[in-house]
């Protein structure tokens, strides 16, 4: 049944064939869509036509791969650029909720906690739609009032910062948090009787603790900005994000170049992954 | 004293703007705007029922909502029963590193977007896909089938894209299961059923639970795995809203639906709570 009781070859036997089968059932499909990216054909399938590079660095006239695929290398850039944002966007606020709801107490605390974590359990698609929708009521209030018209309350660049950086922001808080709640505060009673300020303290001793924290929080955000669909489908302007992009790409049948670009994007996450795993970052889904 | 004292109240206020207007610009505001654009009539902004009865006169309105919450709730059983073998090799009989190269192992497919792990699937199952390349070279299929655009293929798609957020809760309750209490049933010559029913999914019930929670919200809200496997008549409820807002600019209507799918998504994680008498802040920990 278990390590330390004897169980019969069978049962172990079906039991590991299971686990075979499922992980198979993972990887099956990020290993064909890495493979077919350096197949010399111009639909991402079979048959086999031989290895190429083409898919990468091809420069036309038949085959133009990703780093001379101005669209694609447009979008990948403006998704670099939005991941970014929001990253610092969400670190911040992720950070001071984590210190406002582990070290302070107010009233309403409990009310503002429960808005906090609800992003998570808000469909990203109703979040996006929301977003859009008040800031172009505001943005129109404003016009019609002022007569100004405010763009970046169009869909556009700042939108789509905001909008995902409205749930990404709970995320960063509940890594943060994680680590926060095991801090030592006499550390900082030691640093205040040594004489330090409130804001030495928070710099040197729990801003310095919180670190391995703030750091895996903000990789996270980087990572679930640059992956995010549901909620910047309705948020971006004329710029798609790469996943947008992509989007259009395989629902309207595309090239291998996709699967160079996913190439590219496995083996980043992954590498990603397997740092923070091994480093101990459990919190870290 | 003093002085310290007024130091906390600005330290306080620092955490506190931020995280308030967050709350309230990001989430709270723009679903009260959701919720008055739902009652609202399209041009003159007069308040209306219109947008809700339309959903229940059209039958495909109200049959995609009905349809994809049947569904949602299938996908969440059918994760549950994967993950909890799953989640038992791993943790009990995997043996040494075995476990921790089998935790990162299922880990790292997740961190890839849902983008390319859909785009693995469709290159694999559709007509000119790998997987009929396959068939049809080894004599089993006479000609290609599209295995793509069909609810089988979807669900499938479904619990592949959401399996992640119910293994890693059940893997850690599973790993506080006590393996004496194992040992000591089957001493007592209980049945490996009995040990099923009586002791791992009591004990993994909290884990599974949580993990429900998460992946009822997430396939329900998800857009991508159903457009690009599923069938291709806007069948899944987040299309609905897809089209009112890009292709009708129906936004009135659009943001009925939304509030429709929220309060869906709503009731059922009340429901489940209620039964399992715990709270969303233990769910998100």
């Amino acid at each position: 049944m278990i390590r330390s009781l004897p169980s019969s070859k069978k049962y172990r036997g079906g039991f590991t064939l299971f686990i075979i089968l499922y992980f198979i059932f993972l990887f099956a499909p990020l290993v064909v869509t890495m493979i077919l990216a350096f197949n010399d054909s111009m639909y991402p399938s079979l048959p086999w036509q031989g290895f190429t590079l083409d898919w990468f660095f091809g420069n036309g006239p038949e085959k133009y791969g990703i780093f001379h695929d101005q669209t694609n290398l447009r979008s990948l850039f403006t998704s670099f650029k939005v991941a970014v944002a929001v990253m610092i966007v969400s670190t911040f606020l992720g950070t001071c909720a984590a210190f406002l709801f582990e070290q302070e107490n107010f009233r309403f605390k409990n009310a503002l906690y429960f808005l906090m974590i609800a992003p998570l359990v808000i469909p990203g698609v109703i979040l996006g739609i929301s977003i859009l929708m008040f800031s172009n009521t505001i943005g129109l209030f404003i016009e019609d009032h002022l007569g100004i018209y405010v763009s970046f309350l169009g869909p556009g660049f700042p939108l789509v910062v905001l909008g995902q950086s409205s749930f990404i922001s709970t995320i960063v808080a509940l890594v943060v948090s994680a680590r926060l709640k095991k801090f030592d505060h006499t550390l900082e009673e030691a640093a205040y009787n040594l004489g330090a300020n409130k804001a030495e303290v928070l710099w040197f001793i729990t801003l310095k603790y919180l670190r391995p924290s703030i750091i895996g929080g903000a990789a996270m955000a980087f990572l679930m900005s640059f992956e995010n669909f549901n909620t910047t489908i309705f948020l971006v302007g004329s710029q798609a994000t790469l996943p947008i992009n992509m989007y259009m790409q395989v629902r309207d049948g595309s090239t291998p170049v996709i699967n160079a670009i996913s190439f590219l994007l496995i083996l980043g996450t992954s590498i990603f992954a397997v740092v923070n795993l091994t480093k101990g970052n459990k919190k870290l889904l | 004293m003093m002085k310290n004292r007024q130091h906390i109240k600005w330290g306080f206020l620092f955490f506190f703007l931020p995280v308030v207007l967050w709350l309230f610009l990001l989430i709270v505001l723009p679903h009260l705007e959701l919720l008055r654009l739902s009652f609202s009539k399209a041009n003159t902004g007069k308040f209306t029922l219109d947008n809700y009865l339309a959903f229940f006169k059209e039958p495909i309105y109200w049959l995609t909502f009905v349809r994809t919450a049947g569904y949602s709730i299938i996908v969440t059983f059918l994760v549950m029963v994967i993950s909890l073998p799953v989640s038992f090799y791993i943790s009990k009989i995997a043996r040494g590193r075995m476990t921790g190269a089998l935790m990162i192992l299922i880990l790292v497919p997740f961190w890839v977007s849902e983008l390319i792990r859909v785009y693995g699937w469709m290159i694999l199952l559709r007509e000119s896909g790998i997987l009929n390349h396959f068939f049809v070279s080894i004599g089993l299929f006479k000609e290609p089938v599209e295995m793509l655009y069909n609810d089988i293929t979807m669900i499938m798609g479904l619990v592949y894209t959401s399996m992640l957020f119910m293994v890693v809760p059940v893997l850690g309750v599973m790993d506080d299961l006590d393996n004496a209490l194992i040992e000591a049933a089957y001493d007592l010559g209980a049945s490996k059923i009995s040990i099923w029913r009586t002791i791992i999914i009591p004990h993994c019930a909290s884990g599974l639970v949580n993990g429900g929670i998460i992946v009822f919200m997430l396939v329900l809200g998800s857009y991508l795995t159903p457009n690009l496997m599923g069938g291709k008549n806007s069948l899944w409820f987040t299309e609905q809203i897809y089209n009112q807002i890009i292709l009708y600019f129906n936004w009135n209507q659009g943001a009925a639906f939304g509030f429709l799918l929220l309060a869906l998504s709503s009731l059922i994680i009340w429901v489940l709570l209620k039964l399992t008498k715990q709270n969303l802040k233990e769910v998100v920990k």
